[in-house]
């Protein structure tokens, strides 16, 4: 038999839906399916917001075990510190190309103490990572989740019956892993409180922003760099309290000879940005789809290294790697934006 | 004249078929609902037309040598990948990438291409490529240019004609430009150089078969003044490793 193997890159596609109408996982796996050259079979994921209404209020804790006795150290670690009000192993279906899954578990928890609920999981997801051997936190949001695993994306989806869940906003991924290894815990979405990012490139900035928010309590230890940013942007946006707008320029700030150019005003801001977050710049090839409860970002590196295309309708809005992901489910005939270099492409919940 | 539905072809499928209708005489293809599929008509050497409509995918054209390839829609990343003869027709935008280490031929693109058009492109003897793009490009147009000719139109634009890094690196073929190129685009070892007659000469030959295509009033493009970026040298790595 003639072996044949694709040359490629990985993945990416994401909509919301402007209303919050919520819209069965199906959808995604058509657009992700539609790009299947783009991984290899190592990796592939989904998140998914607005799935869990009847537990709205609690933190969704998806944990995948590589055995049990890392299931054990952390539910004793769980129980310790945070009220948990349902738990369940995640829904699985048989599918033949997926092999030898991790124990995956959900927990709906609230922290026990409630001054700075958001900081107490954040706290508990990087113990887990860190100390609990073979146990690793894939989402930790409320009323959303994530879904990943090795696998091309739509035999992950099949594995995590995708079909039966509905969410406002979804994103996918399918992987073609180049410099770190193709494990569960590797695959996209990456995911810490509400937001999850899927990400197609290489990171040469990792080891600078991992040590610098290694400063902030983010610990990275997933082996990837896309892990990285879910941190950056927890810090940036949550933390450090930045507009949306701001922290994508901190992700892929102007050059110095574009700031050099600008009006005085805005020439200090660039210029104070990144000097002030020259540690969370993101150096190399990537495109990124990032999300969280009220919307969705699509974002480019500062030279166009990966693809990225947009399209809108009425109700949606839907960014890919490729025009054919979105061409695939959005039966409308709809023009296709596509960004430049290091120009973020926001879409928020309600903005009709 | 063969007529194919595509939807849901894999693309190993759609130019296996592709291939073997060409084999047996075939030399017009319809495709229909394409949506993705990659490297569409690939290492073609016969002179076939194949006609798309949707959104072929990566890589369309891919080292063909003859063929005629006419797209009603959008085109994705890698248009016409180091071909070496025939004609790509886009009536839509076009991705990243294209005309990648083209050699020979025409790629002519209605509205938009993004980042890298024309990279590597080269040119030898009677080998000439040609790209023509009606709207506007993204940055690194013409990186590490050869050879070959690249036309940017600019019309229905939102924003600079062209990117940053224009040219960085070329040292063979021109780009001209419709409309005025701020020098601060213009990548290391990229001019910008008068224009003479001798050129308008060349673009009214070259954009007459452009305006056919898109049935586009020729004399509308000349109403602007085009400017011309050519290599600073034609050897601008010789002694890179000799001083």
């Amino acid at each position: 038999m003639q072996v044949s193997k694709e040359i490629s890159g990985c993945g990416l596609t994401g909509f919301l839906h402007k209303k919050g109408k919520k819209i069965s996982g199906d959808l995604i796996v058509t657009s992700i399916a539609n790009m299947h050259e783009r991984g290899n079979g190592l990796g592939g994921g989904f998140a998914a917001y607005g799935i869990y209404p009847e537990y709205s209020d609690y933190y969704a804790l998806h944990i995948m075990y590589e055995d049990n006795l890392a299931k054990k150290e952390t539910e004793s670690l769980l129980k310790e510190n945070l009220y948990i009000a349902y738990e369940e192993v995640i829904p699985q279906r048989k599918n033949r190309f997926i092999s030898n899954p991790p124990i995956l578990k959900r927990y709906f928890v609230k922290p026990k103490s409630s001054s700075s609920p958001d900081d107490e999981i954040v706290k508990e997801v990087m113990k887990i990572n860190l100390y609990i051997k073979g146990a690793f936190v894939f989402s930790s949001g409320k009323n959303m989740g994530v879904f990943k695993g090795v696998g091309f994306a739509e035999d992950i989806a099949d594995f995590f019956k995708i079909d039966e869940y509905k969410g406002y906003i979804w994103i996918a991924h399918t992987r073609f892993p180049t410099n770190t290894p193709g494990w569960w815990g590797g695959a996209h979405p990456f995911s810490l409180l509400d937001w999850a990012i899927v990400h197609n490139g290489e990171l040469s900035s990792y080891g600078i922003n991992k040590r610098y928010i290694e400063m902030f309590g983010y610990h990275c230890c997933l082996l990837t760099d896309t892990e990285v940013v879910a941190y950056l942007l927890d810090l940036l946006i949550r933390r450090h309290k930045l507009p949306l707008e701001i922290a994508c320029k901190i992700l892929a700030p102007p050059f110095w000879d574009e700031i050099e150019r600008m009006p005085e005003e805005e020439k200090r801001l660039y210029t104070t940005l990144r000097a002030v977050y020259g540690s969370a710049l993101l150096n190399g090839p990537f495109a990124i789809l990032f999300s969280f409860k009220d919307g969705l970002v699509g974002l480019n590196d500062r030279i166009k290294l990966r693809p990225l295309v947009c399209a809108e309708t009425e109700d949606m809005v839907f960014m890919a790697s490729e025009e054919c992901a979105i061409r695939a489910i959005c039966k409308e005939e709809v023009n296709i934006y596509v960004p430049k270099a290091g120009e973020a492409v926001i879409a928020r919940l309600g903005n009709a | 004249m063969l007529e194919v539905d595509a939807k849901g072809f894999d693309y190993k499928d759609l130019n296996r078929l592709i291939r073997e209708k060409v084999a047996e005489g075939e030399r017009h293809f319809i495709l229909r609902h394409v949506n993705g599929q990659r490297y569409v008509g690939a290492g073609i050497e016969e002179k076939i037309k194949i006609e798309i409509y949707g959104t072929p995918g990566q890589d369309l054209g891919t080292f063909m040598q003859g063929p005629e390839i006419v797209v009603y829609g959008n085109a994705q990343d890698g248009v016409g990948n180091t071909m070496d003869d025939g004609k790509i027709i886009v009536h839509g935008l076009a991705g990243d990438i294209v005309g990648y280490a083209m050699r020979g031929g025409r790629i002519h693109i209605l509205g938009d291409v993004g980042y890298r058009t024309g990279i590597h492109m080269k040119g030898f003897d009677k080998k000439n490529p040609v790209i023509i793009i009606g709207g506007c490009a993204g940055g690194f147009l013409g990186e590490y240019m050869a050879g070959g000719i690249i036309i940017v139109l600019g019309f229905n634009k939102r924003g600079p004609i062209v990117g940053m890094c224009l040219g960085t690196g070329m040292h063979g073929g021109v780009i001209y430009v419709r409309g005025k190129v701020d020098t601060f685009y213009l990548g290391e070892g990229a001019v910008l150089k008068d224009i003479e007659e001798k050129d308008y000469k060349l673009l009214r030959k070259l954009l007459k078969e452009y305006c056919e295509d898109f049935s586009f009033e020729l004399e509308k493009i000349f109403d602007h003044p085009f400017q011309k970026i050519v290599p600073a040298s034609s050897r601008p790595y010789g002694q890179l490793y000799t001083t």
